[in-house]
């Protein structure tokens, strides 16, 4: 069935097949590879896009529900040639290490920190149960996500 | 070297941020599952259902009708065209000299099913859902064969053979020690402690499921294969040698970006040598990614052993002997260094860092129906120091002494480095105790008491758990590591290549894969040259660009890797000098080095690394008859010993009675990993590889059906990985001293977190059950089991 969305401010008109999932589709068809599957249960978050502003796993998300949603990747994230704030939390508080589990991270704490400007540890660890992250031992991760919460607050502020 | 860090703001020493952050962050990795070819096919394979069988037949021609289906592969197409097995590189050498068992590992089984996951057939298609409806579509006719899954089982009388010609399923029997020393050691004892133990099995599990691409060139009869390697050019020697006879020069094996390894990655697997044949037959690129259900029945598991161990004590507790027996899981085939790792990674680090006179270690490795078992995260020293400090636990819970005392009156003291130790190893450098004396401070051991009172008030029971270790690793001395079975050198490699502009391009012969390498290597030739790191670029992972190398894996890169790279620069800077003596007219000897700057000694005449670099490259006024124009030096380093790591760690945990649920509320690390390149990333590093040890402690189990050896944990539904809410904040300090035989200092750290926890967990653990009469708990420490102890010893009995 044909859809129309729009991908990263873009419109994307596209035949999408009835079992295909918003994975597939972003990273087999439109190249943005920055989506990542890291499982086949829904377990390890990788896979986090943002539609409608929302954090979704997108290996769980069929495409052809996406007609009129706004969808945001990874590569959407940060206006070009520049970082969003919680890009740049993990990088200053080296939140991340192999970088796979890094985009849905990312996807998956922006989310959080848009209604959490200075959230306990303990919450951020509570949201990022769906993401799994096999190298940091989330220590980091959890430091980037207080940072860039308070980033995205200070800036909005500052607009 | 300190000096040069004061002024060096990217030099060794500084916690800069990491230059490859970049691309993981805006989503620009470039990982091998992301990667597309002109043309390109999809590779799915039919894997056994069964753990044991006979395959009696296999039909791939209602699979070769399929629409998009361009080939179908079985063992038979492998054999007819002389495919290699998998080859060992590591095996050793047993009781009496006798050899490592090493039957044949084909890509695609041949005749017997050895697993559930042994791969049957290779579809390869149009599109990856072609390809998978073929191998649907592939029908096999099994004969199912009784199974053996536990290690204890495949040594019975009678138990079923995973190999006709080993009937008795023991792939080796291998020792270390001073049998009789020890057994002496033990006729004095004044207390002799046991322990009995499981070393539960593990998947390894990186978030980037593995992936291949095969790509033949016809016009060149050239062979590409881009595949998730810790470790290329072992995949380039072994497969090109030994399996498909591909000559050296004729393939080119790329790792890309790689989502972690934690060495599951360093393994040649059957899929590389697939991809790579495959797209010879089908004259295209042949594209294969793993699910990670697939990855469970696929990837090498890890640990698996079941050992009795046993101290002698005289009455002050001083340990006179240990003797340890284990049998360890080697799977149904032996993966590339599966009998390396519970012999000589396990036996020689059962001295710890205690005086133990005498240590005797035998290990039988067996086979059995499941996944090949090798090295993941520690490979062998998490094991060692399990056992070993679970039974000083014992030790000091039998003879009633407390347990950091236990440990004190046995440490190495620093001023007895170097120490040999009665299982082969000379410690260059440590100071353990110094270490576990930070971490008692660190996780005020002494206000635990009141701590536990408090618990108890709550109604949890509140245990504390130390744990001492040392690490082998820096793999490795090449003539210590070929006379204990390694098939080739252990050395590493590093060119710096200087540009006219005095910009340095590296390339390493280790692979970074969440280490941070583009980092630190670039930190050591700031340190060494004088320039800022980020005039640095680090290149890895192709062996089309980097000369020979040995990978990253056993906490090597720093410490065989670094030490190529500083020697490399060190040849740099000595044709440098040569050249900045021409154009400063003076003598070599007169020139100095220092913070980029070449100056006479004495003068106020200098020129910059960069004025020296562009000479080298636009000779104008040069010594062309007495020297080479350019400016590139490469270096192969092999280390004269191993490096010892050391170091302390405290766990404290409260346990509910009423679910047996423990949770870990504070964890101290204290740990010697040598000169530390960049603190920011050796505490992530600790940090993760903490996390990786508490899984295995209270998480991970990785469980086959004992009879039927069907994969029980196969998924993330049931494979219990930590996640974020899982633990807590940790504190992570250094307590260094450098290491002696490399110029850098260093040691490693990327294992050190997973060889301290699960002991130190799991001493915590017991620590709260104590006084139900417990001195062993297995791992995991998951509620179940952890509530079944505590009913068993008739309820909590809380606040004793």
């Amino acid at each position: 069935m044909q859809i129309n969305f729009t991908l990263n401010g873009k419109p994307v008109s596209v035949d999408v097949p009835p079992q295909e999932l918003l994975s597939e589709l972003l990273r087999e068809r439109l190249g943005l590879t920055g989506t990542h599957v890291g499982c086949d249960t829904s377990q390890c978050g990788a896979c986090v896009v943002h539609v409608d502003g929302a954090s979704v796993k997108s290996c769980s998300t069929l495409a052809a529900s996406l007609n009129d949603a706004t969808v945001i990747s990874i590569e959407g994230l940060a206006p070009p040639g520049g970082l969003h704030p919680m890009q740049k939390a993990f990088h200053e508080h080296h939140g991340l290490q192999c970088g796979f589990c890094t985009p849905g991270m990312v996807m998956s704490a922006v989310d959080f920190a848009k209604d959490n400007a200075k959230p306990t540890p303990e919450a951020v660890r509570g949201w990022l149960e769906g993401n799994i992250c096999r190298c940091t031992g989330y220590q980091n991760i959890v430091a980037s996500v207080i940072a860039g919460a308070a980033a995205m607050h200070a800036d909005v502020k500052g607009a | 070297m300190a000096d040069q860090n004061m002024k060096n703001p990217t030099g060794i020493g500084a916690a800069i941020r990491r230059k490859e952050d970049m691309r993981f962050l805006l989503g620009r990795g470039n990982y091998v599952a992301d990667m597309k070819f002109q043309n390109m096919t999809y590779g799915v394979l039919l894997r056994s259902p069964h753990a044991h069988a006979r395959i009696k037949s296999i039909d791939t021609a209602d699979a070769l009708k399929l629409p998009g289906v361009v080939a179908v592969f079985t063992g038979v197409d492998l054999l007819a065209d002389k495919v290699g097995g998998l080859p060992c590189a590591w095996p050793v050498t047993g009781k009496g000299g006798a050899a490592t068992k090493e039957p044949v590992h084909p890509a695609l089984a041949q005749g017997k099913i050895r697993h559930v996951g042994d791969p049957v057939a290779f579809v390869v298609a149009e599109t990856l859902e072609q390809a998978r409806d073929g191998a649907e579509a592939v029908m096999v006719d099994y004969e199912e064969l009784p199974a053996v899954v536990g290690v204890l089982d495949a040594l019975k009388t009678g138990a079923p053979a995973v190999f006709d010609e080993i009937p008795d399923n023991i792939c080796v029997d291998w020792e270390i020690g001073d049998k009789a020393a020890t057994d002496a050691a033990f006729a004095k004892a004044a207390h002799v402690a046991r322990l009995g133990l499981v070393n539960n099995r593990l998947v390894g599990n990186p978030m980037e499921p593995r992936a291949a691409i095969g790509d033949y060139d016809i016009s060149r009869d050239h062979h590409t294969l881009w595949t998730t390697s810790q470790f290329p050019h072992i995949a380039k020697l072994l497969m090109g040698n030994f399996v498909l006879g591909i000559p050296q020069h004729k393939l080119r094996v790329v790792s890309p970006d790689v989502g972690g390894g934690f060495g599951v990655k360093q393994f040649h697997y059957a899929e590389e040598v697939l991809v790579t044949w495959a797209s010879r037959k089908v004259c295209r690129p042949v594209k294969w990614v793993c699910e990670r259900s697939e990855g469970f029945i696929s990837d090498a598991h890890a640990r698996d052993h079941v050992t009795e161990a046993e101290m002698a004590l005289d009455e002050n507790g001083k340990f006179l002997g240990l003797r340890v027996s284990t049998i360890a899981n080697m799977g149904g085939y032996l993966s590339t260094f599966g009998p390396n790792i519970p012999t000589n990674l396990y036996g020689p680090l059962l001295a710890g860092v205690y005086t133990t006179p005498a240590v005797y270690c035998e290990v039988k490795c067996v086979f059995t129906n499941t996944l090949p078992v090798d090295a993941y995260r520690g490979a062998g020293r998490p094991e060692a120091t399990f056992c070993l400090e679970r039974l000083v636990d014992v030790c000091a819970i039998e003879m009633n002494i407390p347990k950091d005392e236990i440990r004190r009156r046995n440490i190495i003291r620093k001023e007895a480095y170097p120490y040999q130790t009665p299982v082969m190893m000379n410690y260059d450098s440590g100071d353990p105790l110094g270490c576990l004396d930070k971490a008692l401070i660190a996780a005020d051991w002494k206000g635990f008491p009141a701590r536990k009172a408090d618990a108890a008030k709550r109604g949890k029971l509140r245990g504390i758990g130390v744990c001492t270790y040392v690490e082998a690793c820096g793999l490795a001395p090449s003539r210590v590591a070929i006379r204990l079975g390694v098939r080739g050198g252990l050395f590493e490699s590093a060119t710096v290549r200087v540009h006219p502009t005095g910009h340095v391009t590296v390339l390493m012969g280790t692979h970074s894969h969440g280490q941070g390498h583009e980092t630190t290597c670039a930190q050591i030739v700031s340190t060494k040259l004088g320039i800022p790191a980020e005039n640095v670029e680090i290149v890895f992972g192709d062996t089309d660009k980097v000369q020979f190398g040995l990978g990253t894996y056993g906490s090597r890169s720093a410490a065989v890797g670094g030490s190529a790279l500083a020697k490399a620069a060190n040849k740099v800077i000595m044709k440098s000098k040569k050249i900045a003596a021409h154009m400063l007219e003076a003598d070599e000897s007169d020139i100095e080095f220092e913070g980029g700057v070449f100056t006479v000694a004495g003068t106020d005449r200098t020129k910059t690394f960069g004025d020296v670099a562009l000479m080298a490259h636009f000779p104008v006024d040069y010594p062309l008859e007495i020297l080479e124009p350019g400016l590139e030096e490469q270096s192969f380093y092999d280390p004269v010993n191993f490096t010892f790591p050391c170091g302390a760690h405290i766990a404290e945990v409260e346990i509910d009675p009423e679910t047996g649920f423990v949770q870990l509320l504070n964890y101290v690390a204290v740990d010697d990993v040598g000169t530390v390149i960049n603190p920011m990333i050796v505490e992530g590093q600790i940090h993760g590889g903490v996390v990786q040890g508490v899984g295995q402690a209270l998480f991970e189990d990785c469980v086959y059906d004992l009879v039927s050896g069907q994969l029980l944990s196969g998924s993330f539904m049931d494979y219990c990985m930590p996640r974020a809410d899982s633990v807590p904040n940790m504190t992570v300090q250094t307590h260094v001293t450098a290491c002696t035989h490399n110029e850098l200092g260093v040691k490693g750290c990327g294992e050190v977190g997973t060889i301290g926890s699960p002991a130190t967990v799991i001493n915590a653990v017991v620590d709260a059950l104590q006084h139900l009469g417990v001195t062993h708990v297995d791992m995991p420490a998951s509620p179940n089991r952890v509530w079944r102890i505590i009913a068993n010893a008739g309820g909590a009995q809380v606040g004793k």
